[in-house]
C-alpha cells in the first residue's frame, strides 16, 4: 500500500484551478521529487498531505486513510515539514526548537534531551556548542540544518520539504543536499521534496514527479527523465545545459 | 497649612492611582482578550476599531459628560470616571495587541501549525511571547494616557489630582495648580519608565 495517495485531487481558490485532477502515489521509503515551474501546484499538493488544506475534489490517502478522517492534530504529528524560511520561533535555543515536538508528545525530558543531542550530531551541528544558541546567532545553512534536525525530532516516518535549501547560497545548499542524502541512508525515511531545481531533482529524487498546471504531466526515475522528450520535461532538462 | 496640604496632596495622589490602577485593570482585562479575538477574526476588527477610535476623538470632559445620564454606569463620581478612562484606554491596548499577534513572522506560525500545535499552544508559547514587547508598549502608552486623563475626573466629582488643579485654576492659585500637576507628572514619568524597563525585559531574548 502506498503511503500517500492522491486521487483525483482538485484544489479551487479564489476562482483558480491551482490543482486539477492529480493522480499520484509515494511509496514507502522513497524520496519523490514534486518538480514544476511556480504555481503549478507543488506546494499546495504538499500541504494537502498533511492536512493543511483540504482537496475541493477527490482525496488524499495517508496511511490508507484519507486527510479529512484523520485527527487532524495527529496527522501533523506524525509528518515532518522542513520550509525555506525555516521557521524556527526565535524566543526558544536551539535544542528547545528541535525538542518541541517530542515534548507536545509528552516524551520524558531525559529522553528529548538524547534525542536532541542525536539528532543535533546527525545534520553536522555539535550539541555542546550549539544545543544553548538562539536562531539569531546562526548563519541560514546552520538554521536549517536545525529546521530538519526539528521535523526528524519525534520520529515521524512521512517527512515534507517546501524548496528548503532555496535561499541559500549554492555551496551551502550542495553541503545540505548533501546532508539530505546522508540522513536518508541513516533514517531510510520516506520524504515529499518541492522544487524548481533540476538539478536538486536529480540529485537528491528516488522518483521525480513533474507537475504541470495542476495536473501531473510525467513520472519517473531519475535517468528514464533525463530522456524525457515533453515539452515541459524538456523545458527543466534545458536548464542543466551550462 | 503646610502639613494640611502636604497630607490632602498625599490623600488625592492615593486616589488619583487607584483611579488609574483600576481602570488599567480593566482595560487590560477586557482590551488583551478582544485582541486576541480580532487577531483572528479580520471581520470583527473594523467595527471593534471603529468604534474605539470614535470613543478617542471624543474631546476631554465631553465622554464623562455623555455618561453621566446613563443609569447604571452614569452617575456623578468614580464610577463614571472609571467608566470614561477604561473606554479610552481601550484603542492603544486593542490595537497593539492584535497587530502585536498579526506581525509575528509567518514562517514561525505556518510551522507551528504544521508540527501539531493546537491554537491554544499557539498562543501560549508562540504568539503571545512574541508579541509581548508590542503588547507591553501599548499598555505603556494607555497609562500614561489614563493619568493624564484622570485628572479630568475631578470636574465631575471623581477626585484624584485634578481637585487641586481645577480649584487652582478657579482661585487663580499657583501653589494649588502645581500641587496637583507635580504629583500627576511625576506618577506619569514613572509609570513611563518602569513599564518602559519591563518591557526591555521582556525583549525576546
Amino acid at each position: 500500500m502506498p503511503l500517500v495517495e492522491f486521487r483525483d485531487v482538485h484544489y479551487e481558490a479564489g476562482g483558480k484551478h491551482i490543482l486539477a485532477g492529480l493522480n499520484l502515489t509515494v511509496e514507502s521509503g522513497e524520496t519523490l521529487v514534486l518538480l514544476g515551474r511556480s504555481g503549478s501546484g507543488k506546494t499546495t499538493a504538499l500541504k494537502m498531505t498533511n492536512g493543511m488544506l483540504f482537496p475541493t475534489r477527490g482525496h488524499v490517502t495517508v496511511e490508507g486513510r484519507p486527510t479529512t478522517d484523520w485527527d487532524a492534530i495527529r496527522l501533523k504529528r506524525r509528518i515532518g515539514y522542513v520550509i525555506q524560511d525555516v521557521g524556527l520561533f526565535p524566543h526558544f535555543t536551539v535544542a528547545e526548537n528541535v525538542g518541541l515536538v517530542p515534548k507536545l508528545e509528552g516524551w520524558a525530558d531525559g529522553d528529548v534531551s538524547g534525542r536532541v543531542n542525536a539528532l543535533l550530531a546527525s545534520v553536522g551541528l555539535p550539541p555542546a556548542e550549539y544545543r544553548e544558541r538562539y536562531p539569531r546567532q546562526l548563519s541560514g545553512g546552520q538554521r536549517q540544518r536545525v529546521g530538519v534536525a526539528r521535523a526528524l525530532a519525534a520520529e515521524p516516518p512521512l517527512l515534507l520539504f517546501d524548496e528548503p535549501f532555496g535561499a541559500l547560497d549554492p555551496v551551502t545548499r550542495l553541503e545540505l543536499q548533501q546532508q539530505f542524502l546522508q540522513l536518508r541512508r541513516e533514517f531510510q525515511k520516506t520524504s515529499i521534496f518541492v522544487t524548481h531545481d533540476v538539478r536538486e531533482a536529480l540529485r537528491l529524487g528516488t522518483r521525480i514527479a513533474l507537475l504541470s498546471h495542476g495536473r501531473l504531466a510525467m513520472v519517473a526515475e531519475p535517468a528514464e527523465f533525463r530522456k524525457a522528450r515533453s515539452t515541459e520535461a524538456r523545458a527543466f532538462l534545458a536548464c542543466l545545459e551550462d | 497649612m503646610r502639613s494640611d496640604l502636604a497630607s490632602e496632596i498625599l490623600q488625592l495622589t492615593a486616589e488619583h492611582l487607584i483611579l488609574v490602577v483600576s481602570s488599567m485593570a480593566l482595560a487590560i482585562l477586557i482590551g488583551v482578550p478582544l485582541g486576541i479575538v480580532l487577531a483572528r477574526q479580520p471581520a470583527l476588527r473594523r467595527w471593534v476599531l471603529g468604534f474605539a477610535g470614535i470613543v478617542q476623538t471624543i474631546p476631554g470632559l465631553a465622554p464623562f459628560g455623555f455618561l453621566i445620564p446613563i443609569p447604571l454606569i452614569g452617575g456623578i463620581g468614580k464610577r463614571t470616571v472609571i467608566v470614561s478612562l477604561v473606554l479610552y484606554a481601550l484603542l492603544p491596548i486593542l490595537r497593539n495587541t492584535f497587530a502585536g499577534i498579526l506581525s509575528v513572522d509567518p514562517a514561525v506560525c505556518d510551522s507551528a501549525v504544521a508540527m501539531g500545535m493546537t491554537p491554544g499552544q499557539l498562543l501560549r508559547m508562540v504568539q503571545m511571547p512574541l508579541a509581548a514587547q508590542t503588547i507591553l508598549a501599548g499598555i505603556r502608552v494607555a497609562t500614561v494616557t489614563t493619568i493624564g486623563t484622570a485628572t479630568i475626573a475631578a470636574a465631575i466629582g471623581g477626585g484624584g489630582l485634578g481637585v487641586f488643579i481645577f480649584r487652582g485654576v478657579a482661585s487663580v492659585d499657583t501653589m494649588q495648580i502645581l500641587a496637583g500637576a507635580v504629583p500627576a507628572a511625576l506618577i506619569a514619568l514613572s509609570a513611563d519608565g518602569g513599564l518602559g524597563w519591563i518591557e526591555r525585559k521582556v525583549s525576546p531574548a
